[in-house]
C-alpha cells in the first residue's frame, strides 16, 4: 500500500470532480477525522487514517481491501471509477438524474437511460457532464455521463439516449469478481 | 324434521348446507332409534368440533360394493367416523370388501372401534397398498391413530375435506340418494352383526399391537425387494414407539439392540444418511426428537434478511419490499433488524433495495453470534472466518461504521464475496485480508473482540446441503475438530484481555456435533486463561456438560445450542468467552495452580494456600478477580506437566486417565512446594515481561517467554517424566 503520486492524484481528482465538483475537499477533511487515499494493486482505496495505521501490519500479498475501493488505474494510467464509490459520490453530487420506475430495471442491467425513462434532471446540466443516477425514491442507482444537456433533453425524441451508463449497483451481482 | 317423508319420492338435493341437513325422515328417525339402542357415548371433542353439526359436515355415507375410486373411500372413512360405530362398521365392511383379506377387514373394524377416538382418517391408500403383512398394516393404522395429536388430526381432516370437495359436489347428489335408501334397511341388520364384531375386536387388538421385528427371511426378502418408503416410515414410527415404552411393548425374547439396529437401518434408508451420522445423531437426541430433527432437515428453513441500519430502517425497508410484492414479517422479538420472507414475486436477491445495500440475505442463526458478541462503537474487532461477510457487516452496522474491523478468511475466492458485501452495504471501517487464522496472532493482536465462526462439518445445515448426509465420517469430524481447536487458541491469543470495553471472544459453528462444539470449548478453557460467560440470548438449548464418556467444565451450561426442529433455524452452537489474562498458561504456571484443588485431595497439605496466592500475584496484570475458570484451566495445565511436549493433536485425557494423572500430580506437588521459590521468580519475570508487552498493542506470541521460564526451572527436557520420577526418588531418598 502506498500513497498516490502527484500525477495519480491529479488524474483521480479530475475524474472525481466531474461528478462532485470541488466537494472533493469534503472527502478528505471530514468532521470525524481525516481520510486519505492509498494505492494497492492498482486500486485506489479511501480510508480513515486510523484504519490506515492498523492496515500497515498486514503484508502486501495478504491484503485484499481496505476501507472503500474508489476505482482502479488502468494499464494506461487512466482512472476508472467503480460503483463502490457511489456512497461517497451520491451525497456530494452536483448533477443528478432521476429515472422512472419502469426504466430502473433496464439501467440496473447496464443499459443507457433513454428519454422515455427519464424522470427528472437537474437544471443546467451540460452535455457530457458526469451525473449520478437515482431512482424515483431517491435511492442512488449508479452514475453516468449526460448525453444531452438539459435543454436538449426536453426537445429530443423518446428513444434517444440521455445518459450514458458508466456504473450501476447491479454490478455487485454481475461483476462481483472484478470488484477485487 | 326434513321436508321429505316419503322414501320413494327421491328429490334431487341442492348443493347447499341446508339440503344436506334435510336428509329426510328416515334418516332422522334412524338417528333416534339407534340412539336408544347404542350404548356408545357421543364423542364430540375428539372429532375436532363440538356442536351438533356432525351430520351436515359429512356427506351421507353410501354403501360400497365393488370397486370405487379410492378417494371416495377415504372421504367416506373420514366422514363416517363421525357417525355411530355400527353404521361406520357396516360401510367399512363394504368398502374393505374390495380385494381385501377378511382378516384385514376384521382388523379395520377393530381399529375403527378403538381408534374412533384417535384416528378419524384411516388411510385407505396405506391399507390397500400394504403388502408387508397384516400386522404391519394393522400396527400402522394402530400407531397412526395413537401418534397424531388432536391438532394434527384436525389439520389432516381439513386437507382431506379440501381434496374431496370437488368430488363431493358431484358425487353427493347421487350418492346421498342411494345412501338414504340403504341406511334405513342396513341399520337394523348392523346391530346384530355388531355384537359379534365386538368380540373379535379384543382378540384382534392384541395381535395388532405388537410391532414385530422382521425375522431372517423377511430381512432377506427386503434386501432383494426393498420395501416402499411408506412402510419403512411406519416401521420407524412403530419402532420408536416400542423403544419409548420398551418394557410394555417389547417382543419377548428380542433385545433392545435389535430394535435399535433395525431403526438405524430404516432411518438410513428413509432419510438417506450414512451409518456414521445416524449413530452420532442417535447419541445426541432422544428417539422422539431424532425423527423430528431428521424431518426438519428435509425442508428448508425460511428465508430471512437483515436490514442494514446504516442505510435504512426496518420499517421503511419492509414497506418498500411489500410494494415490490414480497410477503414478509418481522423475524421475532429477539431481533430488531430481521425479517422473514414467506414468498415473493420478485427475486429477493436482486431487488434494487438489495443492490443498493439496504438489506442482506442472511440465515437467522447467523444473527446470534454477532448479537452475542455485541461490539461497541470504537472498538477493534476481528472476524476470523468472515466469508461471505454477513456477520462482518452486521458487526459494522452495530458499531455504526466506527472503530475498525479486520475481516479475515483463509479462502481467497470467498473473500471476493466479503469485499462485495462490505462495499455494497456501505461499510467503511473494514480491512479485509487473507490469512490462515492460525497465524493471525503473529500478524496482529490486541483486539477488543473476536468472532470465530469456525469451519465445521456442517451437520446443522443439512437442509441447505444434503450432501453432508452421506459424505461425513469420523475422519472429517476429527479433522474439523482439530482445526477448530487450533483456530480457537489463535483467536484467544488475539484478544486483548486488558481491553477497557471488551476482552470477549465468541466461538460459533453451524454444527451440532459435540466433538466440534463442547469439546473445543472445553479444550480452550483448559488451555488458556478464559472463562465462559452468558451469551445474552434467552432462548436455545443449553450446551452439554457431559456427553457419553466425556465430562466437560460445568460452565458449558452457558453455551447455547440451536436446532432446526425446535427453533426453526439452522443448527448452531454459540459460546462466549471472556479472557481475563493475557498470560498464556504454561506448564509451570499451570502446576502451581492445579496444586490448589487437586493436591488438597491427595496430600491435604495447608501449604496449598500460599501457592494459590502466588497465582494471584502472578495474574495481577490480568483480571485477578475470577479464579473459577483458573483451577480448571490450570488443572489441565498441570496435567500437561506429566505429558509434556506432546504437541498439538492430543487433548488432555479425560476420564480414568485423568484420575491417574491427578495422582501423579499430587506427587509432583510436593516437589513444586520445594521448587516454589524458583518458580516464583520465573513467574515474576514472566509477569513483568507480560506487562511490558501489554504496553504495546501489537504483541508477538510469547513463545520465547515460555521456553525461558521452563528452562529456568530446569525441568524441561525430552523425557521430562522420567526426570521427574528420578527427582522424586531422590527426594524420597533425602
Amino acid at each position: 500500500m502506498r500513497p498516490l503520486t502527484d500525477e495519480e492524484t491529479k488524474t483521480m481528482f479530475e475524474k472525481l470532480s466531474k461528478y462532485i465538483g470541488d466537494n472533493i475537499k469534503l472527502l478528505v477533511d471530514r468532521p470525524d477525522g481525516s481520510y486519505c487515499f492509498r494505492l494497492h494493486n492498482d486500486r485506489v482505496y479511501y480510508m480513515s487514517e486510523k484504519i490506515l495505521k492498523l492496515a500497515t501490519h498486514i503484508s502486501r500479498d495478504k491484503l485484499v481491501s481496505v476501507g472503500t475501493c474508489f476505482g482502479k488505474f488502468t494499464k494506461t494510467i487512466k482512472f476508472r471509477l467503480h460503483i463502490t464509490a457511489l456512497d461517497f459520490l451520491a451525497p456530494y453530487a452536483k448533477f443528478k438524474v432521476w429515472v422512472k420506475s419502469g426504466a430502473e430495471q433496464s439501467f440496473l442491467y447496464g443499459n443507457h437511460v433513454l428519454k422515455a425513462g427519464l424522470g427528472r434532471i437537474t437544471e443546467n446540466t451540460m452535455q457530457y457532464q458526469g451525473v449520478v443516477v437515482y431512482s424515483m425514491t431517491d435511492v442512488p442507482l449508479g452514475f453516468g455521463v449526460a448525453a444531452k444537456s438539459t435543454l436538449e433533453c426536453r426537445q429530443v425524441d423518446p428513444m434517444s439516449i440521455v445518459v450514458f451508463h458508466q456504473a450501476d449497483v447491479g454490478e455487485f451481482i454481475r461483476n462481483e469478481d472484478t470488484l477485487t | 324434521m326434513g321436508r321429505k317423508l316419503d322414501p320413494t319420492n327421491t328429490v334431487k338435493r341442492g348443493p347447499g348446507r341446508k339440503s344436506r341437513k334435510q336428509k329426510g325422515a328416515e334418516t332422522e328417525l334412524a338417528k333416534f332409534i339407534t340412539d336408544e339402542e347404542a350404548a356408545v357415548p357421543k364423542r364430540l371433542s375428539s372429532r375436532g368440533f363440538t356442536d351438533e353439526n356432525s351430520q351436515w359436515l359429512k356427506p351421507a355415507k353410501r354403501k360400497r360394493e365393488g370397486d370405487e375410486p379410492e378417494s371416495d373411500d377415504s372421504d367416506e372413512h373420514w366422514e363416517e367416523e363421525e357417525e355411530e360405530e355400527e353404521q361406520t362398521k357396516q360401510t367399512k365392511k363394504g368398502a374393505k370388501d374390495q380385494g381385501k383379506k377378511s382378516a384385514k377387514l376384521g382388523i379395520k373394524e377393530v381399529e375403527e372401534e378403538e381408534d374412533d377416538d384417535d384416528d378419524e382418517m384411516v388411510d385407505d391408500y396405506g391399507a390397500v397398498d400394504d403388502s408387508s403383512g397384516e400386522e404391519a398394516a394393522a400396527a400402522e393404522e394402530d400407531s397412526d391413530g395413537e401418534e397424531l395429536l388432536p391438532i394434527e388430526r384436525a389439520a389432516k381432516k381439513e386437507k382431506k375435506k379440501k381434496e374431496t370437495m370437488a368430488q363431493e359436489s358431484d358425487d353427493d347428489d347421487d350418492d346421498d340418494d342411494e345412501e338414504e335408501d340403504e341406511d334405513g334397511g342396513d341399520k337394523e341388520k348392523k346391530s346384530d352383526a355388531d355384537s359379534d364384531e365386538e368380540d373379535t375386536v379384543q382378540a384382534n387388538m392384541d395381535e395388532m399391537d405388537a410391532f414385530r421385528l422382521p425375522d431372517a427371511e423377511e430381512c432377506e426378502k427386503e434386501s432383494i425387494i426393498p420395501l416402499d418408503l411408506k412402510t419403512i416410515y411406519q416401521r420407524i414410527k412403530d419402532n420408536v414407539d416400542v423403544l419409548c415404552n420398551f418394557s410394555t411393548k417389547r417382543e419377548v425374547g428380542k433385545e433392545r439392540s435389535e430394535y435399535i439396529s433395525l431403526l438405524k437401518k430404516d432411518l438410513c434408508t428413509y432419510y438417506s444418511y450414512n451409518n456414521f451420522l445416524i449413530e452420532k445423531l442417535m447419541d445426541l437426541f432422544p428417539l422422539s426428537e431424532l425423527v423430528d430433527f431428521l424431518e426438519a432437515n428435509e425442508i428448508q428453513r425460511p428465508v430471512t434478511i437483515r436490514t442494514n441500519t446504516l442505510k435504512t430502517r426496518r420499517r421503511d425497508l419492509a414497506q418498500a419490499l411489500i410494494n415490490r410484492g414480497v410477503n414478509l414479517d418481522p423475524l421475532g422479538k429477539w431481533s430488531k433488524v430481521g425479517l422473514v420472507i414467506y414468498d415473493s414475486s420478485v427475486p429477493v436477491g436482486a431487488t434494487p433495495e438489495y443492490l443498493s445495500g439496504q438489506y442482506m440475505l442472511q440465515g437467522a442463526s447467523s444473527f446470534l453470534p454477532v448479537m452475542a458478541l455485541s461490539p461497541q462503537e470504537g472498538e477493534l474487532v476481528l472476524d476470523m472466518s468472515s466469508a461471505p461477510g454477513g456477520k462482518t457487516t452486521y458487526i459494522a452496522q452495530l458499531m455504526r461504521n466506527t472503530g475498525m474491523i479486520v475481516a479475515n478468511d483463509a479462502n481467497a475466492d470467498r473473500l471476493k464475496s466479503v469485499v462485495g458485501n462490505v462495499h455494497r452495504l456501505g461499510v467503511t471501517n473494514t480491512v479485509i485480508c487473507n490469512y490462515d487464522g492460525r497465524q493471525f496472532p503473529k500478524v496482529m493482536s490486541g483486539f477488543d473482540r473476536v468472532l470465530l465462526d469456525a469451519p465445521c462439518s456442517g451437520t446443522g445445515v443439512i437442509a441447505k446441503d444434503p450432501a453432508v448426509k452421506t459424505s461425513k465420517d469420523e475422519a472429517d469430524i476429527q479433522r474439523s475438530a482439530h482445526l477448530q481447536k487450533e483456530l480457537i487458541l489463535s483467536a484467544i491469543d488475539s484478544v486483548n484481555a486488558e481491553s477497557s470495553s471488551g476482552g470477549y471472544l465468541v466461538y460459533c459453528t453451524c454444527s451440532i456435533m459435540v466433538e466440534e462444539n463442547e469439546w473445543v470449548v472445553d479444550y480452550a478453557l483448559k488451555k488458556r486463561n478464559v472463562k465462559l460467560v452468558p451469551i445474552g440470548l434467552d432462548f436455545g438449548k443449553e450446551g452439554f456438560t457431559r456427553f457419553k464418556e466425556r465430562r466437560f467444565h460445568p460452565t458449558l451450561r452457558l453455551t447455547r445450542r440451536f436446532y432446526p426442529h425446535s427453533h426453526n433455524m439452522d443448527g448452531f452452537f454459540v459460546a462466549k468467552f471472556k479472557k481475563f489474562s493475557n498470560v498464556v498458561p504454561t506448564a509451570t504456571a499451570g502446576k502451581d495452580i492445579t496444586d490448589a484443588p487437586e493436591a488438597t485431595a491427595v496430600t491435604g497439605s495447608p501449604e496449598e494456600k500460599p501457592s494459590k496466592s502466588d497465582k494471584k500475584k502472578k495474574t495481577v496484570p490480568g483480571k485477578a478477580g475470577d479464579l473459577k475458570g483458573k483451577p480448571q484451566a490450570n488443572g489441565t495445565a498441570a496435567k500437561k506437566t506429566a505429558n509434556i511436549k506432546k504437541k498439538g493433536k492430543r487433548d488432555s485425557p479425560a476420564g480414568p486417565k485423568k484420575a491417574k494423572i491427578a495422582k501423579m500430580d499430587g506427587e509432583t506437588v510436593q516437589e513444586a512446594e520445594a521448587k516454589k521459590p524458583a518458580v516464583k521468580t520465573a513467574d515474576d519475570t514472566k509477569a513483568s515481561k507480560a506487562e511490558k508487552k501489554e504496553g504495546s498493542r501489537f504483541e508477538k506470541k510469547q513463545g520465547k517467554n515460555r521456553k525461558a521460564t521452563t528452562k529456568a526451572n530446569g525441568r524441561m527436557g525430552k523425557n521430562k517424566f522420567r526426570k521427574l520420577k528420578n527427582m522424586l526418588r531422590k527426594k524420597g531418598g533425602e
